[in-house]
């Protein structure tokens, strides 16, 4: 008998993890007051004085997080919580210590902790009230409309720093409504695919090692191009089209299997790159700095290449937190878009690359979410946010460390901006949503009513 | 502050995070659902060398590890695995815990066919109220077999009879 032969097979079921992920959880709010005590006591050399606020604020939202997914979602996956709740409370300490710097305008950071409120709160009424994700299937063509919606509106607002993607709301300020589009979309998309994706995958021509769709199934992917080159042109934001198009494409890839579907999309969204790149000039200035990092600006070198001197002053280690000079970016955003340069400069290449692990094992935990589940709708669904989100913070990181043009986007959670935070906490409910789903145990077969009526009859 | 805390401090916080990050890989090292698949071969031929009632020792004290809840109401000479007698997978055993085994080619399935003449979701077997093991067919095209007589209704399974399927024989063993 053969050694591979000799195997024992038990079938395991996925554990409920609640306990796991309350530990994590007090070690993800632990970490972000630690970073709160370090960023005081190195700028004014004391403990800050809402250090007991601040903590049990993080606390009391993650307890609440908790409890609720323990009450909704027993069975989710256990490390999404605690990643989001980290990298949330990161990004507050990080505010905090760039408002320190007067020179860098207002205090962000307490605006922020209100915006991290309400997206725990859009957190917790999604895991309430929607009970099952497949209930979001039935509103496949809503969701697109409501997505094509948010995404035109930003084009009745005056351009904010060059780019048309914020609304303003009196009272309320201005909305990234582009954020909650993504997930809307995602949605649209995993309906849609669901329902299409046979005849995408099947009817179909060989031609040179690709398979070519028929004429009227790549009928919707060039439409949803060219809104996103309409995006592109109307909006003049680089990083929105990029996601919405790299999101279909990745959407359709996993859908059919077929390779040529990224082939395609690479030709087409570089083909609107240049395109665009070539003719727009708020989109040609960042292309500019992208390949001319040092060329003189206003007597100064460019955001971009300033960024870089931020990272490349951390070093390995960094300068510690509240010791850098991210000040000196005096670009629109150091507080937004170029956070990251500051966590490269004052937690130096460990601390950025443990911040870019906990984003990928956020992903990770997504699309094993996607693996995991049974029914295509959710598989589509669970793989469209978590690809999207890996997407977002390709395009940010990518951008900040200089590998693509910097676009105008926000790193999930970490970056200052409300609708970003309230989005992706949404963005993380449904996953959870869909996870617990996923992990939920098989109930044990009901015994068959022939059997019952066999054995009368034995009986008998 | 002293230069010297806050370098600490600095080092102490990358440490901290890090940490984290491995946490939270070895939750998720932990966190493996499925089937899991155990290499036995070493443990086969220790087993074999042993005298007899050794043996029935250890057997005993595998059993009770494995199900201690259900210690109470397993009857004596109750099989406590499955074995794949014949075909591809020969060799292979699935320990009873009262579980549903459900057989066929559905990549979900506890035993997955891979056999020509089996269906997709071919035979389950399942303990009744009594703990008696029971083999159903689950409407497969070529049929279950106990001993050489077709399947029709849910059968109780005898210790050691062979259950076939296709070029598959497994059997019920203590």
């Amino acid at each position: 008998m053969s050694a591979s032969n000799t195997t024992t097979i038990t079938s395991i079921g996925a554990p409920n993890r609640r306990n796991t992920e309350l530990a994590l959880l007090v070690f993800a709010v632990a970490i972000p007051v630690f970073a709160y005590a370090n960023v005081g006591l190195a700028k004014n050399g004391s403990v800050p004085a809402g250090l007991l606020g601040y903590g049990v604020g993080l606390g009391l939202l993650a307890t609440v997080t908790h409890l609720l997914v323990r009450k909704f979602a027993p069975y989710a996956d256990p490390l999404m919580l605690p990643i989001a709740t980290l990298l949330n409370g990161l990004g507050l300490v990080l505010i905090w210590r760039l408002d320190q710097e007067p020179s860098l305008g207002s205090a962000m950071a307490p605006k922020q902790l209100m915006w991290s409120t309400f997206g725990v709160v859009l957190f917790v009424l999604v895991l309430v009230l929607v009970k099952d994700h497949r209930i979001l299937q039935r509103y496949t063509y809503i969701s697109m409309v409501l997505a094509l919606v948010l995404l035109v509106l930003p084009v009745f607002f005056p351009p904010v720093y060059g780019a048309r993607i914020w609304i303003s709301l009196p009272g309320i300020g201005s909305l990234q409504p582009g954020e909650f589009a993504k997930i809307i979309i995602t949605v649209f998309f995993a309906g849609y695919l669901m329902v299409k994706r046979d005849a995408l995958a099947l009817a179909s021509r060989r031609v040179m090692g690709l398979y070519l769709p028929r004429g009227r199934d790549l009928g919707p992917i060039l439409v949803i191009w060219a809104v996103s080159l309409l995006i592109l042109v109307f909006e003049t934001d680089l990083g929105t089209s990029l996601l919405f198009f790299g999101l279909f494409v990745i959407m359709l890839y996993v859908a059919t299997e077929r390779t040529s579907w990224i082939v395609f999309g690479l030709l087409l969204s570089s083909a609107g790159a240049v395109a665009v790149a070539s003719s727009e000039p708020h989109v040609k200035i960042r292309v500019q700095d992208w390949l001319h990092p040092l060329a003189l600006q206003n007597g100064a070198v460019t955001e971009t290449a300033q960024a870089r001197y931020a990272f490349g002053s951390g070093g390995l280690f960094g300068s510690g937190l509240g010791q850098g000079y991210s000040r000196l970016i005096h670009g629109i955003a150091p507080k937004s878009d170029y956070i990251l340069a500051t966590v490269g400069e004052e937690l130096g290449l460990a601390g950025l690359m443990a911040v870019l692990l906990l984003y990928g094992l956020l992903i990770e935990r997504g699309i094993r979410t996607a693996l995991a589940a049974r029914d295509p709708f959710g598989k589509l669904l669970a793989i469209g946010l978590s690809g999207g989100f890996a997407l977002q913070v390709f395009v940010v990181a990518g951008g900040v460390t200089g590998l693509i043009p910097l676009t105008g986007m926000t790193m999930p959670f970490m970056a200052q901006g409300g609708s970003s935070v309230i989005a992706n906490w949404a963005l993380v409910a449904i996953l959870l949503r869909i996870s617990d789903t996923a992990r939920r145990p098989a109930p044990s077969p009901a015994p068959s009513p022939d059997a019952e009526a066999t054995q009368v009859v034995r009986n008998q | 502050m002293s230069e010297l805390t806050l370098t600490v401090m600095r080092l102490g916080f990358l440490a901290v995070l890090w940490l984290f990050v491995i946490v939270a890989v070895q939750v998720i090292r932990s966190d493996l659902f499925g089937t899991r698949v155990t290499q036995r071969s070493g443990r086969r031929g220790e087993t074999a060398a042993r005298p007899p009632q050794q043996r029935q020792q250890a057997a005993a004290q595998d059993r009770r590890g494995q199900q201690p809840a259900q210690n109470g109401r397993q009857r004596r000479g109750a099989p406590t695995k499955l074995v794949v007698a014949e075909g591809s997978l020969a060799g292979t055993t699935v320990a009873l815990q009262g579980q549903t085994i459900t057989l066929g080619r559905a990549h979900d399935s506890t035993i997955v066919l891979d056999d020509d003449y089996a269906s997709s979701r071919h035979a389950r077997i399942y303990p009744d109220r009594d703990g008696q093991w029971i083999v159903e067919d689950l409407g497969s095209t070529n049929g279950t077999y106990l001993d050489r007589n077709r399947l029709t209704t849910p059968t109780p399974v005898p210790l050691g009879a062979p259950i076939r399927i296709g070029k598959t024989v497994i059997e019920l063993r203590k």
